[in-house]
């Protein structure tokens, strides 16, 4: 089953609308989910649920939205900022999403605006074409 | 004391799906004020029922040892009242469950009739909220639940809660 880029954002925008209670408009490929749509923790658990369902794909939640368990490990993050080891496992963890300017400032409270709608849309492309 | 809204369990089939019932009556003392001359059951009270009814089968799904709360209503919608005397049944099946966290879809009828469509997802709260500690003791399954249980996981589930 091959889908487009445009087929897989439209399947994601349906399943935040449904996940998060939004307007069609807000879901934009820069819009982060939790400063822009608002989604608190446990939203990240139904929108996997619903990307599985949606999709037909199996997601460890520790795949899309890896964050909690580097955070606790301090030999990721000194001060508040992720250490070179840390940046370079995050980036590792998420080639779904762009590192460009976070690279700069690698402050952890900006962590989740690195959780994009585009990250979401990318994460799928990936799972869907390596299982193909 | 906790607030049972399902009286009994009619069909439990373990990690899959449930069917509770609960009887409504007069002698329920909110309907009184919930309305003067026009009673019926809160619709809160029947997410609540729907939660029991809902965790009830989550928790059994993995032995009752996660604590069990709920995190989040995808869906509640209400198309009846629900009247003094009557009889409803609540309906609910596990969509998706993982170490962390379970969710549910569910439906509320009275007889045949739909009265409410109803949504869930619980929380397991020890594998959640960044590592957080609670008490040991499972304060959300609590010997209230047994006889709820004893029909139908039978013995097993009574144990399994204690």
């Amino acid at each position: 089953m091959a889908m487009s880029r445009e087929e897989i954002f439209e399947e994601v925008k349906e399943v935040l609308i449904d996940a998060l209670g939004l307007d069609d408009d807000e879901v934009t490929e820069e819009a982060t989910l939790m400063g822009d749509l608002g989604a608190e923790s446990i939203d990240f658990l139904d929108i996997v649920f619903r990307l599985e369902k949606s999709f037909g794909i199996k997601i460890p939640r520790e795949e899309l939205f890896p964050a909690d368990s580097l955070l606790s490990n301090p030999e990721f993050v000194s001060n508040g900022k992720l250490t070179d080891k840390g940046l370079k496992e995050f980036m590792a963890k998420m080639p779904h999403s762009d590192f460009s300017s976070f690279q700069e400032d690698p402050d952890v409270n900006k962590l989740p605006d690195m959780f994009t709608v585009r990250s979401v849309v990318n994460f799928v492309d990936i799972k869907l074409n390596n299982a193909e | 004391m906790r607030w049972i809204w399902i009286d009994k369990f009619l069909e439990f089939n373990s990690g899959k799906n449930a069917v509770a019932l609960k009887n409504v009556t007069l002698a329920e003392e909110h309907l009184h004020d919930h309305f003067p001359g026009f009673e019926i059951m809160p619709e809160c009270l029947m997410i609540e029922a729907m939660a029991q009814t809902a965790g009830i089968l989550v928790g059994e799904a993995r032995d009752f040892q996660e604590k069990v709360i709920l995190a989040k209503i995808k869906k509640a919608a209400f198309y009846q009242y629900v009247r003094p005397g009557d009889t409803i049944t609540l309906h609910a099946d596990i969509e998706s469950i993982t170490s962390e966290a379970a969710s549910t879809t569910g439906k509320i009828l009275r007889g045949e009739q739909i009265v409410a469509e109803i949504s869930l997802m619980f929380s397991h709260i020890d594998n959640n909220l960044a590592g957080k500690k609670f008490p040991e003791e499972n304060f959300v399954f609590t010997d209230m639940f047994n006889s709820l249980l004893t029909d139908f996981a039978g013995k097993k589930g009574s144990e399994k809660i204690k």
